[in-house]
């Protein structure tokens, strides 16, 4: 079933010393419950695409759809290179950011959701603490279930692992790739790490140079079982990291 | 914090502690001793004559002096008038300045307009206005308060309006992508994200009001400490312009204080 569709669309931005086309004629699906990396050379377009997929930027022309809707009017997730906790919040109140945002009064209902992502993800003994007294990995757990709690129909992830240190790193990454998988969620992450995007993802799409084409999609073939660190233990892990990164390099 | 959890330290780490407290207490001391030194060395240099007590005065004919003027009832009043004039002034300045840094903040058309006259506006002397400000707002309490409030309003306006525009680009996508309105993103992320910087321009305004307040009350004034400095040294009593001026001193730095205790409460 097409989730999300790209048609043919363009995106040109402009400033004083011109136009310039950041996207051209990028076409693609992906499905729901999907985990889709996006690679490809730095400046080329990636945040600018998630950009477009958020509804924050309108494309020049063509269209993309999201469950059949225009991405304007839909509920969509970001999550950012840090995690963007609100430090005179507390965890709890953090995570209800978007439902207050969108005006909702959070119900019981809501509470129960949040109360239950916080048990499964082991930070529910820190819901009344403030973002400065938890670990990187934990920011960025919370970071997610603040995302989560709206329930977006598409999570987008841009770098969101890029501001931690490689040993917290890979554990996030096998967190967040856990709790999306469970959670059944449709993600598009942005990251020019080539190994990050074959750990987690189905499918990683690799753009041209600036005006952003798709030049190629990698399917990776992995055992559905796998997590993101078992990932990289397999053999043909570095056949695909060869790959992509020629494919990039062209 | 390892103290309190390990009951047995290691003697360096007590050692080290013991270091810091003998420290902060020597620190404590000289600070002290520096204020005696000055004080003993100013009161002996008037008695043997070194220097003359009508142009110097001295710490024991200042003691007189205090005690004269609050058994008149005159100084009591003279601080009261420049300390609500400072703190009306402090207010007016702070509450005013950053509700034009949130409109200069919301519309970016304005601030593009209005960026040259605020240029201007805080290279300007705020003193040179002097005169305007009295024919305008007539030469009392009022003109000595406009005094006060344009010189902290241009700071705070700046201040405040650079820490709006510094929050976090990412945030303020954060706040988008789940929707949010400007309204939103002002009362949500802009103005809680700027509390600290808030807290900077209040302990400056602080210094600013003062600064403020006795220039004009050295333009204008029936009474105040800045009306006392200047009456003193017209009649030439330099007990009276020291006296003043030691008590101006005491109460900015207990503004201060004041506002020092603040930060503690809200800086993280």
């Amino acid at each position: 079933m097409k989730y999300l569709i790209f048609d043919n669309v363009n995106f040109n931005y402009f400033n004083k010393t011109g136009e310039f086309e950041a996207v051209k004629g990028l076409s693609f699906e992906i499905q729901k419950g999907e985990f889709v990396s996006i690679v490809g050379p730095s400046g080329c377009g990636k945040t600018t695409i998630l950009s477009l997929i958020a509804g924050l930027l309108e494309p020049t022309s063509g269209d993309i759809l999201l469950d059949g809707e225009k991405v304007q009017n839909v509920n969509i997730g970001y999550m950012f290179q840090r995690d963007q906790l609100f430090e005179w919040r507390n965890i709890h109140k953090n995570i209800l950011l978007g439902l207050e945002i969108k005006g909702k009064k959070h119900n019981q209902q809501d509470e129960e959701y949040i109360d239950g992502l916080l048990t499964k993800y082991g930070l529910i003994d820190f819901k009344d603490k403030h973002p400065s007294e938890l670990s990187g990995g934990m920011r960025q757990r919370v970071a997610l279930i603040r995302t989560l709690a709206v329930k977006p129909k598409l999570l987008l992830l841009d770098e969101p692992f890029s501001a931690l240190d490689f040993q917290t790193r890979l554990d996030v990454c096998n967190d967040v790739k856990n709790i999306i998988k469970q959670e059944n969620q449709t993600a598009i992450l942005v990251t020019h790490d080539i190994s990050e995007a074959i750990s987690m993802s189905d499918r990683v799409f690799i753009l041209t140079k600036r005006p952003a084409k798709l030049h190629k999609i990698e399917i990776m073939d992995f055992d559905k079982s796998l997590s993101p660190l078992k990932r990289r233990d397999e053999k043909h892990f570095s056949a695909y990291f060869n790959k992509i990164w020629e494919e990039l390099s062209l | 914090m390892k103290n309190k959890q390990n009951t047995t330290c290691s003697p360096k780490y007590l050692k080290y502690l013991k270091k810091q407290k003998v420290d902060t207490i020597t620190t404590k001391i000289y600070q002290i001793l520096l204020l005696a030194i000055f004080l003993v060395l100013w009161e002996v240099l008037v008695q043997t004559g070194a220097i003359d007590a009508f142009f110097f005065s001295s710490p024991s004919r200042i003691c007189t002096t205090l005690i004269d003027l609050f058994a008149t009832g005159n100084l009591l009043y003279h601080m009261w008038v420049t300390l609500s004039e400072t703190i009306i002034g402090f207010l007016i300045a702070t509450i005013l300045g950053t509700l034009i840094a949130i409109a200069l903040w919301w519309s970016d058309k304005l601030r593009k307009v209005l960026d040259p006259y605020i240029v201007v506006l805080n290279s300007l002397p705020k003193i040179a206005l002097g005169p305007l400000i009295i024919i305008w707002v007539g030469a009392g309490t009022n003109a000595i308060v406009t005094m006060c409030v344009l010189i902290c309003i241009v700071i705070t306006i700046l201040s405040m309006l650079s820490a709006f525009l510094n929050c976090d680009k990412d945030k303020i996508l954060l706040m988008k992508s789940f929707g949010a309105s400007k309204f939103q993103i002002l009362t949500k992320l802009i103005l809680p994200n700027a509390l600290v910087d808030f807290i900077s321009v209040l302990k400056i305004n602080v210094g600013m009001a003062w600064v403020g307040t006795i220039m004009g009350e050295y333009l204008v004034s029936k009474a105040g400490l800045g009306y006392l400095i200047v009456y003193g040294s017209q009649i030439f009593k330099l007990d009276i312009v020291l006296t003043s001026t030691v008590v101006l001193c005491l109460l900015a730095g207990a503004m201060y204080f004041f506002v020092a205790l603040l930060e503690k409460k809200y800086k993280r």
